[in-house]
């Protein structure tokens, strides 16, 4: 299985204070990654660092065998990302966000592009709508679209599902599975749905204060904490560290 | 660079402007106001004053020129302030776009929110004031040339701070101008400044720009010197701009603000 992310040793230092502390993992090709932890514990400073937004403090992440720090800018031509703490613009209508984000990542034929991503998406119906004018989950139906306009290797998942409704967050986990599998993508999920996880991921990274406390599969975790689903191995692992603080 | 990415960050402030009428309406109303109060001002001193005896419309040739200025810097700016509005920063910065791609995009992008602005407070001069700002002839396309450059540098100053310490800065980015306005010399002579803040002004492009305004004005006397001393201060605070820009991107990379930028 090839290696598409490789994270060495990376760490992150604010001042004094330690957001990540050396953690390595990898990511395969076709592999969904699921991050796990409690709010604070370094997921999207990680997650930023694997995207070039932030400088490692040390170590380092390859992408397809090259080095994010030295190749920004062609690396992040195959990434995408999306988080429901960042939007597009609002006064934009759907179509124009994806026709910029479509000239901005050098997309060919963005009018096919939008038109199979509106279709795959479900779109169509609100197209040329503001995108300040529509439901949470419409907005994120569309900022998944602006994630693949570029057609990525590797996306970047930061709660993908947060506030949708069961039907929504539903489509939203279906689509990213089918996608995954038929592009061979690699992807990082960040996630506090314990279900969703347990569903997408292969492999899960837990992680508190900035380390990883513990990885494998979601039934391994299960299994190797005695515990009955991935949200108990979530709160004994928490728990556990709390108390070692 | 890429001409595609270039388009696709002009498209994003294109299709925001042209989608609605009242930041239309906003970009223009601001300079006509400033240039009809002005107008009525420099028909005032033209009746009155000696120094301006029979010599229509410097000061107003010196308003528009002034906000020509204003609204580079200020359009540069508002396109860096919208991202942060609009929380779309981050979506920018992991898009693969280099630095020269955004500032080469945003200064397309000013010019054209500047014309749109000015360019109807211009054409109104002419009937109410009986003043063209085209008497300034030739040099008049250096003279908003160097003005242009000048405005976009201010611009970078202030997005460079945007950048590394996020919306608290904004209020820098109103400020910014105002504070070199009296040294500029923008509506009367430097000669007019004590000796300390003189030889402050003469560090600004600004003064000779203007100069060579009054000069052609009230003199016709075209003085290439003015416009050689413009330009070169020009190239000296658009190199420090623009490589203040660069470091401010590499420090935010470090201390994280491209993540929490809208926050």
């Amino acid at each position: 299985m090839q290696k598409t992310v490789i994270v060495e040793n990376l760490s992150k230092n604010y001042f004094k204070k330690e957001a990540v502390k050396e953690i390595s993992f990898t990511i395969n090709e076709n592999e969904i990654l699921g991050l796990l932890g409690p709010n604070g514990c370094g997921k999207t400073t990680t997650i930023a660092m694997m995207l070039g937004l932030l400088k490692p403090s040390n170590g380092r992440v390859v992408i397809h065998g090259l080095d994010i720090e030295k190749n920004r800018i062609s690396l992040l031509h195959k990434m995408n990302f999306i988080s429901p703490y960042i939007e597009l613009p609002k006064k934009l209508s759907v179509k124009e966000n994806l026709i910029v984000y479509g000239k901005l990542y050098g997309v060919k034929f963005i009018s096919d592009r939008i038109k199979y991503l509106s279709e795959k998406l479900r779109l169509e119906e609100f197209i040329n709508k503001k995108t300040g004018e529509l439901s949470s989950g419409q907005k994120n139906r569309v900022s998944l679209a602006k994630a693949l306009i570029n057609e990525p290797s590797i996306l970047f998942l930061d709660e993908p599902t947060a506030s949708l409704d069961p039907e929504t967050g539903d489509f939203v986990r279906s689509f990213i599975e089918k996608i995954s599998r038929e592009k061979k993508m690699s992807i990082l999920l960040a996630s506090h749905n314990m279900d969703e996880v347990k569903r997408l991921c292969k492999n899960v990274l837990m992680m508190n204060n900035g380390v990883i406390i513990d990885k494998g599969t979601p039934d391994d975790l299960i299994k190797k904490h005695g515990k009955r689903n991935l949200e108990e191995v979530f709160l004994k692992l928490n728990r556990n560290n709390h108390e070692l603080k | 660079m890429s001409l595609n990415r270039i388009i696709g960050l002009f498209l994003r402030h294109f299709f925001l402007i042209k989608s609605s009428l009242p930041r239309i309406l906003d970009l223009i109303y601001w300079p006509t106001i400033q240039i009809i109060l002005w107008g009525f001002i420099s028909k005032f001193f033209t009746a009155y004053s000696d120094y301006y005896n029979n010599t229509v419309g410097v000061i107003l040739t010196c308003a528009i020129l002034y906000d020509f200025l204003f609204r580079s810097s200020i359009s540069f700016n508002m396109l860096f302030l919208e991202e942060i509005w609009s929380r779309n920063f981050t979506n920018l910065f992991i898009a693969p776009m280099r630095i020269s791609e955004i500032i080469t995009a945003l200064v397309g992008t000013a010019l054209i929110r500047t014309l749109i602005g000015l360019v109807p407070a211009i054409l109104i001069t002419s009937p109410l004031f009986g003043i063209s700002i085209l008497n300034l002839g030739i040099p008049l396309f250096f003279l908003f040339l160097s003005l242009y450059i000048f405005g976009i540098t201010l611009g970078l100053f202030v997005s460079s701070g945007l950048l590394r310490y996020g919306p608290a800065f904004e209020n820098i980015a109103w400020s910014s101008l105002f504070l070199l306005a009296p040294l500029g010399c923008i509506y009367y002579p430097i000669e007019i400044l004590p000796d300390f803040f003189q030889n402050v002004a003469r560090g600004l492009p600004l003064v000779y720009i203007f100069e060579e305004a009054r000069s052609i004005l009230v003199n016709q006397v075209v003085n290439y010197s003015n416009i050689k001393n413009a330009f070169l201060l020009n190239a000296i605070y658009l190199f420090v701009g623009i490589s203040l820009f660069y470091y401010s991107f590499s420090q935010a990379r470090k201390k994280g603000s491209l993540i929490n930028i809208g926050e």
